[in-house]
């Protein structure tokens, strides 16, 4: 099938871009055909942010949201940020600047987003994995779905289906955080490289939806604390929010460049649960939903070139979440609008082959790089510890506001900064109580996510015997407890010898394993379309 | 011959189900619908009966709001020919006694030799619209197919019914009605190429009205609660003791 422009994601990104191609097409009398390729099986489904929304972009997108019933009706009331030790919660002045920002579903948003998108004409394709770029003498110009009905042993079911081959005069990669076919493209036209870009840094945010007693239900309230239960070398913090329908959302961040192999982000999210100052709110509520996604940190220092020949990365693909504000999907769908605003263009003005190398210039001259060029200075400090940390970020955020001409780096990429398991300590997690803080796979099932099983493993090994040899003796086999769906587990054999199970069934497409893995030896790759998480207010 | 599919639109069978706060019902807003699994399979036989060359045509039938449209189009997606809308005002009415009683009012217009439908819905495990279409229209019924064979001459059909004893193998004149349980196929998947084909095909909408029938409420739904929670289990000091809790607390015997 031949479109004018392939986006790949139907996330904030994919369809900001999508939605911004057909009302120029409408605008300006002209007719091109866009296709959204998304692996879910819903639009949504796939979508999991915090959110405290900045509803900038949507607004360029559509200035008559509120008219038009976008989901976002719940301005932020209240902005605290405390930091916690593990029986005390200090009120710290909040960094943040929230006002004018809605708490929301990411999730919900998008739907509505698919909606509009397809409403304009744009045709979107859930339960669709893209699972290869296909090239043309260097060029991009298209990507491949995968094949359905492969059996575990590679053999064809009865309801095989080849995959198809969508080709774009323009492609653009919306995949999210380390997308699969955009880290293929990253390497493959050394984008980092041209931008002069550092390698990306991430974290991992573990989330539930609870709905709480209405007594306690405070719209619009919105927290963060840092501090406990991560320690001081361990970057990250929690968020709680009020959404409409008595709808909290909590969860914890912990930045994937942790040290300690027998840290757990799912059992510590379990314990912050627990901390006198948080227990309250939730007791007497119960958990809607359950999910986990790593998110981009390296900020301005790691954005790639996010052009590349036959199309662009936008969204997180390419990494523009502004860390100190703990948003991104504004910035994605700007970035989208970006892509699309120069890829109409190219195709209308009959460009053969078309080019988007303008959108590169047009992100550099936009707010998205005056935002993330001010705010470039504070993740990085906190390399050096939570008090510098917290120390730069004041000074940054109070009083240079990154204007002062010093870059601080990135330490060493995420799956190198692990130690061995020699030099810690077994983490003694409390038992859940099945109240507040609850056993993985419990949370899991609240995920809705699901894959046909019958299909072969979509988690690779590079080399099947690594981790075995290297994860489990020098790291005591720590994907056992970072992956927030319990995908990796070392079982006794026969010979009462430990191996590697991987429940691929359970994945969350989360990506922390691709991440995390010290030698890299895990390759995460998209499994059959329709599969994974089902998250419908995360 | 013509066969004709009834499909139901239900909270998809991978979610967790919630209750309404006010337990009026299951929540279904900000949740994912998808077409029941009972009735895949049976458009799938409905589409491998047509494949066979023993059928010229599948319809698709649903019954509800707007949103049966997308359910609708998965059936035409997979491949049936034309869709069915019944429109009603809300979904949650529809008890099977109303679904069998538009099945019979739509099978006297579109005069289909077969009606397939799955054996039960997921959400609500009533096991009976099949059953009550079939009386209502006086024609023979085989539920629980776990094979389904058309006669050469296309005027019988062979099932064989999975039945608490075994398998049943019983063979009825056609028209008939036939209900889908699980083992009768693996639907096929719905390929990119047919979803963008099924978006032109047509969708026909029809009302209770129309069709002469009216949806009384036989049935009234009072209350929707979580089953208990399975409690703490107890441990025993003795044999003696697990004894008594059996007989005086569990009354085993």
């Amino acid at each position: 099938m031949d479109y004018d422009v392939v986006i790949v994601g139907a996330g904030p990104a994919g369809l900001a871009a999508a939605i911004r191609l057909k009302q120029l097409c409408d605008r300006e009398k002209r007719e091109l055909s866009v296709c959204v390729v998304e692996k879910g099986a819903e639009v949504g489904s796939h979508i999991l942010s915090g959110n405290v929304f900045e509803p900038r972009s949507l607004s360029e997108l559509f200035p008559d949201w509120k008219k038009q019933g976008a989901p976002v009706e719940i301005p932020v009331s209240e902005d605290k940020f405390w930091l916690l030790s593990s029986k005390h919660a200090i009120p710290l002045p909040s960094p943040f600047r929230n006002h004018g920002n809605y708490v929301i579903s990411l999730s919900q948003l998008v739907r509505w987003l698919g909606t509009k998108a397809e409403e304009l004409g744009v045709e979107i394709y859930p339960g669709f994995s893209a699972s290869e770029v296909l090239y043309d003498d260097n060029r991009v110009v298209g990507i491949a779905t995968n094949d359905m009905g492969i059996a575990k042993n590679g053999s064809k079911k009865s309801t095989f289906q080849k995959g198809m081959e969508l080709r774009g005069r323009l492609t653009l990669l919306a995949e999210g955080c380390r997308g699969y076919l955009s880290e293929e493209v990253i390497r493959k036209y050394q984008l980092r490289k041209q931008s002069g870009a550092q390698h990306q840094t991430y974290a991992l945010g573990i989330k539930e939806v609870w709905e709480v007693e209405e007594s306690k239900h405070r719209p619009g309230f919105v927290l963060h604390t840092v501090g406990w239960p991560l320690n001081t070398k361990t970057y990250g913090g929690s968020f709680l929010y009020h959404m409409a329908n008595r709808q909290v959302a909590v969860g914890l961040v912990v930045a994937l460049d942790y040290q300690n192999p027998y840290l757990s982000p799912y059992e510590e999210y379990q314990r912050f649960k627990q901390h006198p100052s948080i227990r309250p709110m939730l007791e007497g509520g119960k958990v809607v939903q359950y999910g986990a996604r790593t998110l981009n940190e390296g900020g301005f220092q790691s954005i790639p070139k996010t052009v590349f020949p036959g199309g662009a990365l936008i969204g997180c693909s390419a990494g523009f979440v502004n860390v100190p504000k703990i948003k991104g999907a504004h910035t994605a769908m700007k970035s989208g609008l970006l892509a699309a605003e120069t890829a109409f263009e190219q195709l209308a003005k009959g460009s053969e082959p078309a080019k988007l190398d303008s959108y590169w210039e047009r992100l550099q001259n936009s707010w998205i790089w005056d935002e993330l060029n001010a705010a470039r200075n504070i993740r990085p400090a906190f390399h050096y510890g939570l008090l510098p940390g917290l120390a730069v970020s004041a000074f940054e955020h109070y009083i240079s506001k990154g204007k002062l001409p010093y870059t601080l780096k990135h330490g060493r990429p995420d799956h190198l900064s692990t130690e061995v398991s020699k030099k810690h300590k077994p983490i003694d997690y409390p038992k859940p109580d099945g109240v507040i803080s609850f056993d993985l796979l419990t949370s899991l099932y609240r995920s809705n996510t699901n894959h046909e099983h019958d299909q072969p493993s979509h988690l690779l090994l590079r080399d099947p015997s690594i981790p075995e040899k290297v994860n489990l003796i020098d790291y005591a086999g720590l994907e056992s407890r970072y992956c927030p769906a319990r995908v990796y587990e070392y079982i006794p054999d026969e010979n009462e010898k430990l191996t590697l199970q991987i429940n691929a069934q359970n994945c969350l497409h989360c990506k922390a394993c691709d991440i995390k893995d010290p030698p890299q030896n895990i390759k995460w790759t998209t499994p059959e379309g329709a599969g994974g998480p089902g998250y419908s207010i995360m | 011959m013509k066969v004709m599919v009834a499909v139901k639109r239900v909270v998809d069978y991978a979610v967790k189900v919630r209750i309404k706060a006010d337990k009026s019902g299951v929540e279904t807003s900000n949740t994912k619908m998808s077409m029941n699994p009972f009735c895949e399979i049976a458009v799938e036989e409905a589409l491998r009966i047509k494949e066979a060359g023993r059928a010229s045509e599948v319809v698709v039938v649903s019954m509800g709001g707007e949103q049966c449209v997308e359910t609708i189009r998965t059936g035409l997606a997979m491949g049936a020919d034309r869709g069915l809308h019944v429109i009603t005002q809300d979904s949650s009415s529809l008890f099977p006694l109303a679904v069998a009683k538009l099945l019979q009012a739509l099978v006297s217009s579109e005069q289909p030799r077969l009606l397939l439908l799955g054996k039960q819905a997921i959400d609500d495990d009533c096991n009976q619209t099949g059953q009550m279409v079939a009386g209502l229209l006086g024609w023979p019924q085989a539920t629980f197919a776990s094979k389904v064979s058309i006669s050469d001459d296309k005027e019988s059909v062979c099932v064989e019914r999975e039945v608490d004893g075994g398998i049943e193998t019983i063979q009825l004149q056609l028209p008939a009605v036939v209900t889908a349980d699980l083992r009768l196929n693996t639907p096929r998947y719905a390929t990119l190429p047919n979803i963008m084909k099924a978006k032109k095909k047509s969708i026909q909408r029809v009302t209770p009205e129309e069709l002469n029938v009216v949806i009384g409420s036989d049935l009234e739904v009072l209350e929707v609660t979580e089953p208990p929670k399975r409690k703490a289990g107890v441990m025993v000091a003795s044999v003696d003791e697990l004894l008594d809790k059996l007989k005086n607390e569990a009354r085993v015997f």
